[in-house]
């Protein structure tokens, strides 16, 4: 069964946020990173470029396919995991702990009404 | 599971990578049932068959496998197959996509020729299981087919298994040590589960269509409807080894022998990235700023650790070492010219 963390918030492309205060850690779902099949770059952009709602900011390279990762809030990008340029595999791994791709300083908080909880995201899944 | 030539197929079962590095390290397991199976048999069988393809069938016995292309005739490939001579009879094994193809093709070409041979295809009555890898002789050994281990490369034997007799032949798509089984499909799965228990204690894996891909793209063979079709000859894929001009008449050989003087336009070559990146099938590949080509297959290399490239680039390029880019959305990545194979140390026999 896929990991569905309750404390985070959730996309229909399979993002998952951990709101803090008025950022927002951004990753993606274990859903997604199990579809996605071994993961082996991760395309990031550079701290401080701005992220748009339903925009794509990164994109996700697994060995089969190739994947836009979409930005859930709009806002400044504050921070970058440098770790995933080394190891990409840990998205597979761990993709709400050291998986984790961006934090956003989020400039609309009332992006986040639109998001989905984590039983309505398990119901997207059809789970 | 994907939909794959009308075959429901696994895509992976433990991942590509770990299905990948158990085929190079220990042995994996392949259920390749969705390949085609089409039989010559009956008078004038090998000539038939051997009319029909670039390489030469007489230059090997009964007992023996070889690799071709089929060419239409402007010297297009209309598939690759493995052929089998197994006492009169010729077996062609062919790609899954192109059996209703190449039966109807045969079919008409036996037409013209007149030929008596008995043409048939009977995949949906056949089992085809791979087992490829370092391991596979033990494992073989381990089910009571030491026979199997003397084998030589690209030979095939007919062996009893449980009763039920088995076509054997040490080949592969791989790079690996190992063989290919086929059986009637009537007969169930019992080689499949006993090849399985036989290989637990050496690691073996059941392995999917993503990593079957992964592992003949390091190789550098090519994968038909990618690498290789109907308006791609054998010279331009580097098969020119398969083509045997000197052969009496087949089909394809004039245009095969008028693009052989001509010298090929466009040569199929690998690409190794030199930037963080994955070029994959449709990527144009650059040369100061102009196109001089497009990726027929990309993807992340397991073994090496890299993303790797194969397609057809103009002439001037094709030298090892040259250094050209790959358009992967919006950016151009450095890739250098590189000799196929790819990976140079597989266990094949």
């Amino acid at each position: 069964m896929t990991l569905i963390p309750e404390n985070l918030k959730y996309t229909d492309e399979h993002e998952w946020l951990r709101i803090e205060g008025d950022t927002a850690v951004v990753g993606i779902t274990d859903y997604a990173q199990h579809e996605l099949g071994d993961i082996v770059y991760v395309e990031l952009p550079p701290v401080g470029k701005k992220a748009e709602v339903k925009k794509a900011f990164g994109v996700v390279e697994a060995v089969k396919t190739v994947s836009d990762i979409f930005a859930p809030v709009s806002g400044e990008i504050v921070a970058v995991n440098e770790a995933l340029a080394a190891d990409a595999s840990v998205v597979n791994r761990e993709p709400y702990g050291q998986g984790w791709m961006i934090e956003i300083k989020m400039s609309n908080p009332a992006d986040t009404g639109a998001l989905l909880g984590p039983a309505e995201y398990r119901k997207l899944l059809g789970e | 599971m994907t939909e794959f030539a009308g075959w429901l197929m696994p895509i992976q079962y433990t991942g590509i990578v770990d299905e990948h590095k158990a085929v190079r390290e220990a042995a994996g397991l392949f259920d390749v049932s969705h390949m085609g199976e089409i039989w010559f048999t009956g008078l004038g069988a090998l000539e038939t068959a051997n009319r029909l393809v670039t390489n030469d069938l007489e230059s090997i016995q009964p007992g023996a496998c070889l690799y071709s292309p089929m060419c239409n005739l402007e010297g297009g490939i209309v598939d690759d197959v493995i052929m089998y001579r197994v006492g009169e009879d010729v077996l062609f094994v062919v790609n899954a996509a192109n059996t209703a193809k190449d039966l109807a093709w045969i079919l008409e070409r036996c037409r013209e020729l007149g030929s008596r041979a008995r043409v048939e295809d009977r995949s949906m009555n056949t089992v085809q299981i791979a087992l490829q890898g370092p391991a596979a002789d033990e494992v073989v050994r381990k089910v009571g087919l030491a026979e199997l281990v003397s084998l030589g490369r690209n030979r095939h034997i007919q062996v009893i298994v449980e009763g039920k007799p088995v076509l054997a032949s040490r080949t592969g798509y791989t790079g690996e040590a190992g063989f290919e089984f086929y059986h009637d499909w009537d007969a169930g799965d019992f080689l499949w589960e006993m090849l399985f228990e036989a290989g637990r204690g050496s690691g073996i894996k059941p392995i999917g269509l993503g990593a079957r891909d992964t592992l003949r793209f390091e190789m550098g063979y090519c994968l038909y409807g990618n690498d290789i079709d109907d308006s791609t000859s054998p010279l331009e894929a580097g098969l020119g080894w398969t083509v045997k001009l000197d052969k009496l008449d087949f089909v394809g050989k004039q245009a095969l022998v008028a693009e052989k003087a001509a010298g090929v336009k466009r040569k199929l070559v690998g690409m190794e990235l030199l930037e963080t990146g994955i070029a994959r099938q449709g990527c144009a590949v650059k040369a100061d700023g102009k196109e001089v080509g497009h990726v027929t297959s990309g993807t992340f290399s397991p073994s090496l650790g890299k993303g790797l490239a194969m397609g057809y680039l103009e002439a001037g390029l094709w030298q090892p070492g040259t250094e050209v880019q790959i358009a992967v959305r919006d950016k151009e990545l450095k890739a250098r010219v590189t000799r196929l194979p790819f990976y140079v140390h597989g266990s094949r026999k």
